[in-house]
């Protein structure tokens, strides 16, 4: 090292570093991220969630959309199409297996097999859609083996509905006359005297039978023998319109029944002539004879503008609620927790039960509905903001506002609130299926019946699926995987939101 | 902790006292059930309602009632569902069947939830976990009338394995009772095992990481051991006592699941009270149901003190 020294270093030798710059922090390169786009980017990283939400856009889609498309409006109640499974005619002609209406039947044997060939053989339409399997027993009758068949069938239920008994007015007859004429529709179909098959009282048997139970009389060729009625005395009203196959203008198709005719109609072919179209139940039809898929989404419909209503009023309410408790504090806290203590636990079951009987025949059902959750409802969100209000107004923006004279509402709305909204607003989206939930157990146990306001609830449809669950399991599947679907992606939407408006878990993921 | 404890207990009483007042008012503000004519059980009902003080101010009616309740454990006849008879000890005799129930529930649940989540929590990120996870999600977002029914129709009906309902009688602990009561544990038990396994993960995770278990494996522990001697007793904090919530709350009976199963238990009773709108069973059981929830509150933070030195320490100020 060469250590000089230099005891006089003239001024001239000095040069000032920065004489013009000034000297100043450079400027990020980076752009900067605000708040929520932090959160919406980290949002987006947690791949379930944004399923989720694309699931929750769907099942709303849906709601709004499926009541429109469907043909049917919830007042649509038929009385024979009850708890139906799914069919649509076109995709069932295709026999691929869905849509196709179809039941399982157990251990037929021949006689019902002809039952079923009978079906298919007067209206045109094969309800058996496949044997599914073959079933031997063997019995010891007399000493000799005995071996009966028994068949497992899959059938339309739809086809497999076939001929009714109804009772028509004159005009009426006249009108399904004018009708077969113009699209030769058969709906019409000769009249069967139950005297001449063995005093049977079901529709569907039009041939000749030779015992009780309806075992056909076969011909030479093993085909049925009509027992048509053509006993021209009892002949209800005059027939114009095109007649079935065979029929040489002898058959009757009507009968007198006290001023009016009663006749055998196929009840596929008559639907079309009342509704205008064959029957088209995407999801099947309920104990009421509704059209799921549209029912369904009606019942949606008003979940989901229920649940969203309830969860804004207990936002207001909890967060002007919340505010004053975490920002006062002290005994104005301690005395506001005690009332959210209380009211938190009361079982919400009674809340509504008390609720529906003192205010539902004042207000309405709805309105009464509507205080139950909200009277229990804020107290989450309430102790949400207070926990927020505690974190926030020790700081020193709020210092700093306040020695600048804010008053105290300007202090927990303008400077604070704004801080804790984004985790307030998040856990919205947590309680909204909560809402719907509860809405859900409720009528589900009959204990609120919203049906003549909202035409029918989720709740509703699963209780009555679930009493025909054994023979009709789609009346009960339908709404459940709808709700469950509708629960899940609700749950995990808003998991996914909080974490990510959640800043201390920033980073943890990765 | 004595004066906590004093200090949590009388608070419950507080609230449990204001609660079945505003209940008892309105419901008492309610016409009360109309009674059938020409029955012998009218005019004794009409008898108990005059000793009860119907037709005077709600404040009398409520002294009397309380004094009916705490002097002889009086809450009246039923005046809808069982016409005439003692709304306690209808209450009493529904209490077994929810009971086994429910117990049979939790000994199958807590441990299998746990269990889980500790499975979860040792194999972090991975497909086990990935899958106990999800599984837990769904458990806890669908709500148990639709497993029950997806239960009962495949366990019950597809399969034939069990009966779709519980079978009647009072003979809690033969085997037939006990399959048929297992489509209602099965039911109870989902849930159950879902809050568990989520609880018991998160915690153990968050304990796995902290600092005294690399200082555990730092001496030579072996990771076993210092998950259980380390690990798990941390997390038992937090777990255990959920599991003595659970125990009190085997008394208050699903309502849903025993409606589907017919479980001839409390929350079957209570659902038909509010449909039925026999008032006198309404309020006992929503006494019943309220105190239940509280002292199950109670117990789990009281738990909390005893089971954690540190909290206990934090409870005194």
């Amino acid at each position: 090292m060469n250590n000089q020294n230099y005891e006089h270093i003239p001024q001239e030798m000095f040069q000032l570093a920065q004489r013009d710059a000034n000297i100043h922090d450079t400027k990020l390169e980076t752009k900067s991220r605000g708040y929520f786009a932090d959160a919406l980017l980290r949002f987006r990283k947690n791949k379930s969630s944004v399923v989720a939400a694309f699931i929750i856009g769907f099942l709303i889609l849906y709601a709004i959309v499926a009541p429109i498309i469907s043909p049917y409006t919830i007042k649509d109640k038929d009385a024979t199409y009850v708890n139906y499974p799914p069919f649509i005619e076109g995709i069932a002609n295709l026999g691929i297996g869905i849509f196709d209406g179809s039941v399982v039947h157990e251990s037929q044997n021949e006689t019902q097999l002809a039952y079923w060939r009978g079906i298919a053989e007067e209206t045109g339409m094969d309800p058996v859609i496949g044997i599914v399997g073959t079933h031997e027993t063997v019995t010891k009758f007399r000493g000799q083996d005995r071996v009966t068949i028994s068949y497992k069938l899959k059938t339309n239920k739809y086809y497999e509905t076939g001929i009714q008994y109804r009772v028509l007015s004159y005009e009426e007859f006249e009108k399904i006359q004018q009708y077969q004429n113009e699209t030769g529709v058969q709906v019409i179909y000769p009249y069967v005297e139950s005297k001449d098959i063995f005093d049977l009282t079901n529709p569907n048997i039009w041939y000749k039978v030779t015992d009780t139970r309806g075992t056909p009389e076969l011909d030479a060729d093993g085909n049925f023998i009509p027992a048509y009625s053509t006993n021209k005395n009892m002949e209800g009203a005059e027939y114009n319109s095109i007649r079935i196959e065979g029929d040489d203008g002898s058959y009757i198709y009507s009968i007198k029944k006290s001023g009016a005719v009663q006749v055998r109609l196929c009840y596929y072919n008559y639907y079309k002539y009342v509704v205008g179209h064959e029957p088209m139940f995407v999801f099947g039809t309920n104990s009421m004879g509704q059209d799921l898929f549209m029912a369904i989404g009606i019942g949606a419909r008003f979940s989901l503008v229920f649940a969203v209503i309830v969860s804004a009023i207990n936002l207001t309410i909890g967060a002007v609620y919340g505010a004053i408790q975490g920002y006062y504090g002290g005994a104005i806290d301690l005395v506001m927790d005690r009332i959210a203590d209380v009211l938190s636990a009361m079982p919400y079951i009674v809340v509504a039960t008390l609720f529906q009987l003192h205010l539902a025949p004042k207000v309405g059902i709805v309105p009464a509905f509507l205080f139950a959750f909200v009277l229990t409802g804020w107290i989450s969100m309430a102790a949400l903001t207070r926990k927020q209000f505690y974190r926030f107004k020790g700081q020193e923006f709020v210092f700093a506002a306040r020695t600048l004279g804010a008053s105290d509402w300007r202090l927990m709305f303008k400077h604070v609130f704004p801080n804790s909204l984004g985790t307030i607003v998040t856990s919205c989206a947590l309680i909204i299926p909560g809402v719907i939930s509860s809405e859900t157990s409720l009528t589900y146990l009959g204990i609120i019946n919203l049906s003549d306001f909202a035409g029918t609830t989720i709740g509703t449809l699963m209780s009555q699926g679930q009493t025909a669950m054994t023979t009709s399991p789609h009346a009960m599947f339908f709404p459940a995987i709808f709700f469950s679907l509708l629960m899940i992606s609700f749950n995990l939407f808003g998991n996914g939101l909080r974490d990510a408006f959640n800043p201390s878990t920033r980073g943890l993921e990765d | 902790m004595v004066k906590y404890v004093a200090q949590r207990v009388l608070l419950m009483l507080m609230t449990l006292l204001i609660i079945t007042f505003m209940c008892f008012v309105l419901v008492r503000m309610l016409p009360p059930a109309e009674l059938p004519l020409n029955d012998t059980h009218t005019q004794v009902i009409e008898a108990r309602r005059e000793a009860q003080g119907y037709n005077k101010p709600y404040l009398v009616q409520f002294g009397i009632f309380l004094k009916n309740v705490l002097t002889r454990f009086d809450w009246g006849v039923s005046d809808k569902l069982y016409l005439g008879q003692d709304v306690a000890e209808i209450f009493i005799s529904k209490l077994p069947a929810t009971m086994v129930v429910n117990l049979y529930s939790i000994i199958l649940s807590i441990p299998v939830g746990i269990a889980l989540g500790i499975c979860a929590a040792l194999k972090k990120n991975t497909w086990i976990d990935h899958t106990i996870s999800t599984l837990t999600m769904v458990c806890i977002s669908v709500p148990s009338f639709v497993y029950a029914f997806i239960i009962q129709y495949i366990l019950s009906y597809k399969l034939g394995w069990l009966p779709f309902l519980m079978k009647a009688g009072t003979d809690y602990f033969s085997w037939d009772m006990f399959v048929s009561m297992l489509p209602p544990i099965l039911s109870l038990s989902l849930g159950v095992i879902a809050g568990f396994t989520r609880t018991t993960r998160a915690e153990l995770t968050e304990v796995l990481t902290s600092e005294f278990m690399l200082l555990a494996r730092t001496k030579g522990l072996t990771k076993m051991q210092a998950t259980v001697r380390h690990a798990m007793k941390n997390c038992m904090v937090v777990v255990l006592p959920s599991i003595f919530g659970e125990f009190i709350g085997i008394m208050s009976g699903a309502l849903i699941i025993e409606k589907i199963f017919a479980v001839p238990g409390v929350g079957n009773l209570y659902i038909n009270s509010i449909n039925g709108r026999d008032y006198p069973m309404f309020m006992m059981l929503t006494v019943f149901y309220t105190t239940v929830s509280l002292l199950a509150a109670i117990v789990v933070d009281i738990s909390y003190g005893f089971i954690d030195p540190r909290i206990r320490m934090g409870s005194k100020k």
